[in-house]
């Protein structure tokens, strides 16, 4: 059976943004890829949970894409974490459902990549800051893939460099895909 | 000067400057074709002459017409809700006119039988002014209007029974058992105005052709016509659908025709069960002309065969008639609309809508005039009576709508007591005055969240739908100090005040401010200018009626066109928080005509600039933060 990729896509401001325009637009035509828009089906914050427990039932890696805000997830996403990976279905007895399965971080940075270093300004690396993420999938029993990002988007203006992203995410989706 | 053309040139003309005239006047289109009728008939101008009954006949089709477009807006669930209606109040309508009938000659000596003959007859009303006039005034969907309209379509089904009954009443040596037989079989003729097909046929043969005719129209409606008129669409000709419609329309009466059956009723059946097709609004707006001008044609027709010598020659007689004939049917049909719990304005309505004679009292009588029950120089008065009952009946209308309704309207509403609230009720934490399309709305989510509430409502009707619906409303005028204070107002945390007439929320609100202080106020306001009376009495919780819902549309129509979800939800939100303190801001201008006008327009002028990207004003969004930092400023992550 092939690998069925879930990609949650949350971006409250897309039209503000071109790389993650380019990066959606990647991401969509991959084949085994279910692209899921969360801001676009849920403007008003309303998550219907069982309808997005069944798409985790269905797929076998989920991949978490936005921008890295505040060292975190847009505010809906986070609405996500906390409505959707209930107890008794994410954890704790019973919570079986995802065990097994994949999670992945696609992000976008502001900053440089050597801005996350104990010699940067963001002090932290990208390890220590996705360590939350990471610990979500263990408390799952899911596996915690590396993350896919792209940084330093503040001064990413070449259209040829942001299509190379593009590219490489697609790319970086097609594998996961095929495994 | 007898062509086609110069008559049909005479009818046109006629309603053409008739029909606004009596429109101008108040009376309604009905009475305008039967003045001109009259005028042009061969009593005044004599511009038409002797070939009006064949007129007549071709414009009875018309009637058929409108009960088929009738049927169409009615669907077989509702027509299955009125059976109590239609059977009960049909049936005593028509016996019970003609058994007072019937008592009256008896009293003037002239036995049972023939008076009760002439009973079933004038039982009979105008199906086609009736309907008319009750869609011109858009009251066919009022309690009145349903009630008038089941008891017509019982009469389209009685003039079956009634055809074969009326030979049977026909004076003694004529009344033996075979010529009564014969007559039956007769009848069934003069009701389909054509040779009945089936006639010879033995009584079961008959009955089941009958039902194979009205079984083949439905399964026809139901299976054949919707694909035929998507195949017809598909070829993009226009007049080649309104030729398939007039083709069904006649095909459905031949069949009836053809069994026995009234042409009116089965295409009335046809409607039924077409009024769930795809096709239904194209079905009506291409019939529609057909049937308005046939009708005219008829009312013309009608009005043109009123016999005014006959009249003049009688006139003592033919008023005695008419009064006659209008007061035992109103009085039979207003009787009938206590028994049947009407309110006072429907039953009313109901009353005079049907107290005229009809056209088939015309086919009627002819038939019994044949048939020797009555004699020609009996049959003549009765029919220019039902000429003339028929061509007061707007008159009547007029009457009932200017000087009767207004009287009984408004004691009618205040004369039930305000019902008694439950004890228990009286410690809700909220009132709801007025349980209509918002009022309701807010209390079932109150309701689904077990907060318990009282709700009041002054709409009769529509306290019988929701108890129907299974919750509990109590009759009564909020704005009534005692009823306030029955409902528990002293000691409610909030009133919601959600009643359909402006001026009586703003005078509840202020009752409440005056009274029960303590009591919160949410309120709902029409439209802005509802709201500055509000925001004027001190109250700043009311909500404008359709902001939301147009908001809600509006969002939709932003991601119809491209827009994000959450920037169009967003951008609603902006635009709801600016409105709701601009109309609180421009309350204070209202009286001033000049001001008002010029700080409105800078509030929506400050608002477009919201909007535009590069504006400082775009401040109001609050969506800085999803931007990227200036570019060279790398100070975040």
């Amino acid at each position: 059976m092939p690998t069925r990729v879930l990609v949650l896509f949350a971006h409250p401001a897309l039209q503000k943004l071109r790389i993650n325009v380019q990066l959606a637009a990647a991401a969509r035509p991959v084949p085994g890829v279910t692209f899921h828009d969360l801001y676009e089906n849920y403007p008003d914050f309303h998550i219907d949970v069982p309808r997005e427990q069944e798409l985790l039932r269905s797929h076998d890696v989920i991949v978490f894409q936005h921008p890295f805000y505040w060292y975190s997830c847009p505010a809906l996403l986070k609405e996500w974490l906390d409505l959707v990976l209930e107890y008794g279905f994410a954890y704790g007895p019973g919570g079986t459902a995802l065990h097994g399965k994949t999670l992945v971080s696609a992000l976008t940075t502001g900053g440089p990549a050597n801005a996350y270093a104990r010699t940067g300004y963001n002090h932290f690396t990208m390890s220590e800051l996705l360590a939350p993420f990471e610990q979500t999938a263990l408390l799952c029993g899911m596996k915690w893939h590396g993350p896919f990002i792209v940084p330093g988007t503040v001064r990413l203006t070449d259209p040829a460099a942001i299509a190379t992203h593009a590219a490489d995410y697609a790319q970086f989706l097609t594998t996961l895909a095929s495994k | 000067m007898d062509s086609l053309l110069f008559h049909a040139f005479i009818y046109l003309a006629a309603a053409v400057i008739a029909v606004p005239v009596a429109k101008r006047l108040g009376l309604g289109s009905v009475l305008g074709y039967l003045i001109a009728g009259i005028l042009i008939g061969p009593h005044a101008f004599k511009l038409v002459g002797s070939s009006g009954g064949d007129v007549m006949h071709f414009a009875e089709f018309g009637v058929v017409m409108m009960l088929f477009l009738v049927g169409l807006e009615l669907q077989p669930a509702l027509l299955w809700r009125m059976r109590a209606q239609l059977l009960g109040l049909g049936g005593l309508q028509v016996f019970g006119t003609a058994a007072l009938i019937a008592l009256i000659g008896a009293a003037f000596g002239l036995g049972l039988r023939l008076p009760f003959a002439a009973g079933l007859i004038l039982a009979m009303s105008s199906t086609a002014i009736v309907l008319s006039s009750l869609q011109e005034r858009g009251q066919l969907k009022s309690p009145g209007g349903q009630a008038a309209f089941s008891v017509l379509l019982f009469q389209d089904i009685a003039v079956i029974p009634i055809f074969a009954l009326l030979p049977l009443l026909a004076v003694a040596p004529l009344a033996t058992p075979a010529a009564a037989t014969a007559a039956t079989a007769e009848a069934a003729t003069a009701v389909a105005h054509s040779a009945n097909a089936i006639a010879h046929l033995p009584g079961w043969a008959q009955t089941l052709a009958t039902l194979a005719a009205v079984g083949a129209v439905v399964f026809a409606g139901r299976h054949l016509v919707n694909p035929l008129f998507r195949a017809i669409a598909k070829t993009g000709l226009r007049e080649l659908f309104t030729a398939a419609a007039l083709l069904l329309v006649i095909g459905v009466s031949l069949i009836m025709q053809l069994v026995g059956l009234s042409a009116a009723l089965g295409t009335f059946v046809a409607g039924v069960v077409l009024a769930n097709s795809e096709y239904r609004h194209e079905l009506e707006s291409d019939l529609e002309p057909f049937k308005g001008l046939l009708l005219g044609l008829f009312f013309i027709t009608v009005g043109a065969g009123i016999d005014l010598a006959l009249v003049a020659a009688q006139p003592g007689l033919i008023a005695a008639l008419v009064v006659g004939l209008l007061v035992v049917k109103f009085a039979v049909l207003f009787a009938l609309s206590r028994l049947f719990k009407l309110a006072t304005p429907a039953g009313l309505l109901f009353a005079f809508a049907l107290a005229q004679g009809g056209e088939f009292a015309f086919v009627l009588l002819s038939f019994v005039v044949d048939q020797n029950v009555l004699t020609s120089a009996q049959a003549a008065p009765l029919i220019a009576t039902v000429a003339l009952t028929m061509a007061l009946t707007p008159l009547l209308f007029v009457i009932n709508e200017k000087l009767v309704q207004p009287r009984f309207a408004r004691p009618a509403a205040h004369a039930r007591a305000a019902d008694v609230i439950d004890p228990a009720d009286q410690e809700n934490p909220v009132i709801i005055a007025g349980f209509g399309r918002f009022g309701h709305i807010v209390g079932r989510l109150l309701r689904a969240n077990g907060v318990g509430t009282t709700v009041l409502d002054l709409d009769a009707d529509q306290i019988e739908i929701i108890r129907r619906l299974g919750i509990k409303v109590f009759y009564g005028d909020a704005t009534r100090l005692d009823l306030l204070h029955a409902a528990g107002a002293a000691r409610a945390k909030l009133i919601v005040i959600a009643i359909d007439d402006e001026a009586k929320a703003v005078e509840l609100a202020e009752t409440v401010q005056k009274h029960f202080p303590n009591l919160k106020i949410f309120a709902r306001a029409s439209g802005r200018v509802h709201a500055y009376q509000f925001q004027k009495r001190g109250v700043t919780t009311f909500y404008r009626e359709t902001l939301a819902s147009s908001l809600d549309l509006g969002v939709d129509v932003l991601r119809t066109l491209g827009f994000r979800a959450h920037q169009a939800h967003r951008a609603a939100q902006v635009f709801k928080q600016h409105d709701e303190s601009a109309v609180r801001d421009l309350a204070q201008y209202w009286e001033d005509d000049a001001r008002y006008f010029s700080e409105a327009r800078r509030q929506i002028d400050a608002f477009d600039r919201m909007f535009a990207n590069d504006a400082p004003g775009r401040r109001a969004f609050n969506d800085r933060g999803w931007e990227p930092i200036p570019s060279g400023d790398a100070s975040r992550g």
